[in-house]
């Protein structure tokens, strides 16, 4: 029998119910509060409960630290690809400035545009904040001490 | 101009002032998926000639069309974030572009040599988030804006002064110490910016001035203008703020140092100018009394102390970093001065101290990569072993002491001229004791380079060495430009006065 059987089967639970709720605050953030970064630490938060349950090691094997670096790039490239791609764009037919979501959509009437943008660049903000907060942890729980533990 | 402007896709000039700062941003994320060090650099070089060509097509927009205003995201300026290219930020823009250039050419071995392989493509990311965030300070014309691109240029200065760790320990605490002190700087700017927000009710810079002089001024624009001076004055090290700088310069690697010297504090300086003259009105009389009771006489502490401090180092680079620190009293000065004529001349120096600081440091890093040699006295030989960089650094150390033939002399020129204009015979005598105080520490570091004979080991005397020529190419231009803006000053004097008249509206 493992250690900590409760907070494991418990957290098993959790993490799932955790990361939905992370997509939730996520998709809502144009309605209410919430938006890309407090969906983006919770999201990130899921990972870390896992690895202060079944440990750095399973946690990296679940997402590797590659990722999150790989995911902290591809939420900026998202973010700003949103606002060269307005450039290119030109709405109806004028040129029209970075990130103007306008672009997006044509149907201006119901600033379909705005919406996209805005689901697209949180899109990004997500990607960016949880692989980053992930990176920050692996980064302090994973540092080896200059001095082992025995040596003091 | 026009040349250059035909190079770009259709629509690239017109975007001009967003895509300024959006490329490096982009290229920082590029950069750090890039797996081999060189490929990042690769994408950092391509990134910093787009961004020099940018800003010479800003440069001819500004110089034909007048002042650029562009609307972030299609909304107007009151209400969104202006981007807002004028006479006074385009030399900015230029000296970060070209100066970032020739600094990204100088990094490749530069950077191989001191930096881990494994972290070097993290560390250009790191370095490209500066840059953007420089650019981002020198564009917007947004108040708040200001700040967050601030600290986007601070936190990741941060990073990249910490990799000097690799080398020497003591950058970790260099870049601690900063991160305490230039957050707090950042803090006191942002609680300025605050303070104006409360009394306008505008983030947008020229809103602000409108309001400002319409309203008038009471307590809580006082103790905003107090804080924004602060807060900015820490982050271009002024005199009593500048505790960071030394250590930072000195145990950051070498490249950064070249870059940050060169750039860093000249856009805080500029941000400085910005808030004084364009959203305060150097007329307000509490701005004016500044001006002659606080930057005057801080620039001119600043000139004394620093000078002598910078004469008793021992480390080459701390000594450059304390000389650094009585330029920006120079350029305080001529800020203190309040005249078109004064504030022209302070940009002068800002734009020709970045020539001569960029070369300086450039060469102690060209010695460091060959022989690792970072104290005064190791320098001993090396106008025999690598006379190359060893001239290109005689040539930039003559300008900074402001010997004729060289740009030193030029903007301590338009300095002297200014002080005697404004009657300021003080600050002219300040002016020469300060110069010769640098002609002592550029001395001790000329003395070790020519008259002492290179080191030798059982016997056998050093070898001549050649720096990579990726290392001696850009600091040969900077050596160059040193001289030939002495000859051919009219582009940057030009540059400076339509900068100051721009602000200060033609006085």
């Amino acid at each position: 029998m493992s250690p900590h059987l409760i907070l494991r089967v418990v957290s098993k639970l959790l993490i799932p119910m955790i990361v939905v709720f992370g997509f939730y605050v996520q998709f809502h953030g144009d309605f209410g509060p919430g938006g890309g970064f407090q969906a983006g630490v919770i999201v990130a938060a899921a990972v870390i409960l896992y690895a202060l349950i079944f440990g750095m090691e399973e946690a990296r094997k679940a997402i590797p630290p590659v990722v999150a670096r790989i995911g902290a790039a591809t939420g900026v490239l998202l973010y700003a690809g949103v606002g060269v791609a307005t450039l290119f764009m030109n709405g109806a037919g004028e040129p029209l400035n970075f990130l103007d979501y306008d672009a997006l959509h044509p149907d201006q009437g119901h600033h379909t545009g705005q919406h996209y943008g805005i689901l697209l660049v949180e899109l990004g903000v997500l990607c960016t904040v949880a692989s980053v907060m992930l990176a920050i942890f692996y980064a302090f729980a994973g540092r080896v001490p200059d001095i082992r533990d025995e040596d003091w | 101009m026009d040349m250059l402007a035909s190079l770009l896709p259709a629509g690239a000039a017109v975007h001009a002032p967003a895509l300024i700062v959006v490329v490096p941003l982009i290229a920082a994320a590029i950069a750090a998926l890039m797996p081999r060090g060189p490929w990042a650099w690769g994408v950092t070089l391509v990134t910093a000639i787009v961004v020099a060509v940018l800003s010479l097509v800003l440069l001819g927009q500004v110089s034909t069309g007048g002042v650029i205003s562009y609307a972030m995201g299609g909304w107007p300026p009151p209400w969104g974030i202006e981007l807002r290219v004028d006479m006074l930020n385009v030399p900015l823009l230029l000296l970060v572009g070209i100066v970032g250039l020739l600094c990204v050419i100088y990094a490749l071995p530069s950077v191989a040599d001191e930096i881990g392989p494994r972290k070097e493509a993290l560390f250009y990311s790191a370095f490209l988030v500066c840059f953007a965030g420089l650019l981002g300070v020198t564009i917007t014309g947004d108040a708040f804006n200001v700040f967050v691109f601030l600290e986007i240029s601070s936190i990741s200065t941060y990073t990249i002064i910490a990799m000097g760790a690799a080398k020497d320990r003591r950058a970790l605490t260099a870049s601690y110490n900063y991160l305490v002190l230039g957050t707090i700087g950042a803090t006191f700017f942002v609680i300025g910016v605050g303070f104006l927000y409360m009394a306008t009710g505008t983030l947008n810079m020229a809103d602000m001035a409108v309001i400002l002089e319409a309203n008038g001024h009471n307590r809580v624009t006082q103790a905003a203008f107090a804080f924004i001076v602060v807060g900015l004055g820490l982050k271009a090290a002024m005199f009593p703020l500048h505790v960071w700088l030394p250590n930072a310069y000195a145990f950051a690697p070498n490249f950064v140092t070249a870059f940050l010297a060169s750039t860093a504090t000249k856009v805080a300086f500029y941000a400085l100018i910005r808030f004084v003259f364009s959203v305060f009105h150097p007329d307000v009389s509490f701005v004016s009394m500044s001006f002659t009771w606080l930057f005057a006489v801080v620039g001119v502490v600043a000139m004394m102390v620093a000078s002598v401090q910078a004469v008793f180092q021992t480390d080459a680079r701390r000594l450059l970093a304390y000389s650094s620190v009585a330029q920006v009293g120079y350029m305080m000065l001529g800020l203190g001065m309040g005249t078109a004529a004064g504030l022209s001349a302070g940009l002068l120096h800002l734009m020709n101290h970045a020539l001569m600081k960029g070369a300086l440091f450039m060469a102690l890093g060209a010695f460091a990569l060959n022989f690792g040699v970072r104290r005064v006295k190791d320098l001993a030989g090396l106008g025999q072993t690598m006379p190359a960089s060893a001239m290109a650094f005689t040539v930039a150390g003559l300008s900074l002491v402001g010997v004729p033939l060289t740009v030193g002399f030029t903007s301590k020129w338009y300095l002297v001229t200014a002080a005697l204009d404004r009657g300021w015979w003080w600050a002219v005598a300040a002016l020469m004791i300060s110069s010769l105080l640098a002609l002592a520490y550029v001395a001790r570091l000329l003395a070790a380079i020519w008259m002492e004979t290179p080191p030798s080991h059982h016997g056998e005397i050093a070898k001549r060495r050649l720096a990579p020529w990726m290392v001696l190419a850009p600091m040969g231009i900077l050596a160059v430009a040193n001289v030939y803006f002495f000859f051919h000053a009219d582009p940057l004097v030009g540059l400076a006065r339509a900068a100051a008249d721009a602000v200060m509206g033609g006085q």
